[in-house]
């Protein structure tokens, strides 16, 4: 039996920050954080846009082009290392919003950056045991960098949301691996504001060892080469590194673009490789070939094979598209609106 | 401070954007109401509210009430909707002096308020330009 997406929809809040703009308050050199993260600027939440705002208009989109009544989804799983309350799930807040309440399972997720795919495989492995004919996996951010640290340049606010289903398959997911080990690369301690991070050794022994090896064995295992895809989206936590990852693969430059956001979007963290896919869905042509792979800090990475099917012509324009939305009327920001808009301006107790 | 309880009881027109129309005389009512002050009857259908529409009239508040001095100046507009149904809401993502009367906007989940910083967060629709 094929399951895979059926619907699927990305947010992206309109509000930016430039590189320049960050690098100047800090004393620090913009080019070479351009250079060095291949990062020109990122996406900013409003103070009225959080975890859950943006899950709601993700969800929405996905449920347009999914076709589908929302009472039929049987459950809602949505990752994120933001979610706006510590104890009450986002899920029941979006569930309730898109109409999907009351019957159905819902939790939230947590696993650094690679919740969002976490949540994806578990909607679709339930979907695949028969136990619903709907689910709804999301990946949102609206992800916290200390100012001054080289996250506040990456540190970046998106959604994405997939609904999985067995009818009118857009995208069939053929192969599913995830590569996990205890490598604390990156973390947050409870009570604290920012996350930590192990500098260079987030790269090479956290990043590229869990990813390669997720994008390898998953070839492996589907008896696969990077020939036989049309697009591959890696998790960005910048611009540099999801590059550096196909080339090691051996995918070329024009089979990662597509879904390569992070230039311009920054690392919207769960939302990161979600986000990448439903740019890539956007376009994808039928037959299409997609790798995706994500990955978390602490450590795991998440990888998806999907066939593009004849259905994806028909929605494809039917809600807003992902790069649409990037790079449609961007409103930027200066570094004082932005501390506003992050909370990061110490005020009066009320 | 607005309570758990008042913002869970109105989820339908928070989050759904549920009105009443009367089955009597299809007058439509949002939040909805018990008797249609028009034919009097009591038997409502659900309606849900169009999506987008214009801005028929707005304001720019600067003197903000508590829990919304950090957002000012901000607009508070009346938006014509495309079923024809009028609703207040915030209009949001834009400079006010960029807003003009007919301009079209969309409808957006968003953060309206919160109980301070360790209160319940309520959510509910702005309006957003549409370009």
């Amino acid at each position: 039996m094929e399951v895979g997406i059926v619907g699927y929809g990305a947010y992206v809040p309109r509000h930016r920050i430039k590189v320049e703009e960050i690098a100047k308050v800090w004393g620090a050199d913009a080019p070479t954080y351009k250079k060095g993260l291949m990062l020109r600027e990122k996406s900013v939440p409003s103070p009225d846009q959080d975890v859950i705002t943006m899950s709601v208009e993700a969800a929405r989109h996905a449920l347009t082009r999914a076709g589908i009544d929302p009472q039929r989804i049987g459950a809602i799983y949505i990752g994120s290392e933001s979610h706006p309350y510590a104890v009450k799930p986002s899920g029941t807040i979006v569930a309730d919003a898109i109409g999907a309440s009351p019957d159905l399972h819902c939790a939230d997720f947590e696993f650094a950056c690679k919740a969002g795919s976490e949540g994806m495989f578990v909607a679709l492995s339930l979907v695949k045991a028969g136990e619903m004919d709907y689910a709804l996996g999301i990946g949102a951010d609206t992800s916290q960098g200390a100012p001054g640290d080289a996250l506040e340049y990456s540190a970046a606010a998106g959604a994405a949301a997939f609904i999985m289903g067995r009818e009118k398959i857009l995208a069939v997911c053929e192969h599913t691996y995830s590569y996990t080990t205890d490598t604390p690369d990156f973390w947050r301690r409870e009570y604290q504001h920012y996350p930590r991070h192990a500098g260079r050794f987030t790269g090479e022994p956290a990043y590229f060892q869990h990813l390669l090896s997720c994008a390898r064995n998953l070839m492996e295992n589907s008896g696969t080469t990077p020939e036989d895809f049309q697009y591959a989206v890696f998790h960005q936590p910048n611009g540099k590194f999801p590059m550096r990852a196909a080339k090691i693969l051996g995918f070329p430059k024009e089979k990662i673009e597509q879904g390569w956001l992070a230039p311009t979007l920054g690392n919207t963290y769960s939302g990161s490789s979600p986000m990448g896919l439903s740019a890539v869905l956007d376009v994808a042509r039928p037959g299409d070939r997609i790798l995706m792979c994500s990955y978390g800090s602490g450590s795991g990475s998440d990888g998806f094979i999907f066939r593009v099917t004849e259905a994806i012509t028909e929605v494809q324009k039917a809600a807003p598209q992902t790069r649409e939305q990037l790079e449609n009327n961007p409103i930027y920001i200066d570094y004082g609106t932005y501390a506003k808009f992050r909370g990061k301006i110490r005020k009066l107790e009320a | 401070m607005i309570g758990s309880a008042r913002s869970w009881r109105e989820k339908p027109q928070r989050y759904r954007y549920q009105a009443a129309r009367c089955s009597g005389c299809g007058k439509v009512f949002f939040p909805p109401r018990v008797v249609c002050d028009k034919c009097r009857g009591r038997s409502f259908e659900t309606q849900v509210l169009a999506g987008s529409g214009v801005i028929e009239t707005y304001t720019v508040i600067h003197i903000a009430p508590s829990g919304f001095t950090d957002e000012a100046p901000y607009a508070v507009g009346v938006i014509r909707l495309d079923d024809g149904v009028r609703i207040t809401g915030q209009i949001v993502d834009c400079k006010p002096e960029e807003l003009a009367v007919g301009a079209r906007v969309r409808r957006e989940f968003r953060k309206v308020t919160e109980d301070g910083p360790s209160g319940v967060i309520h959510y509910g629709y702005k309006f957003v330009p549409e370009s």
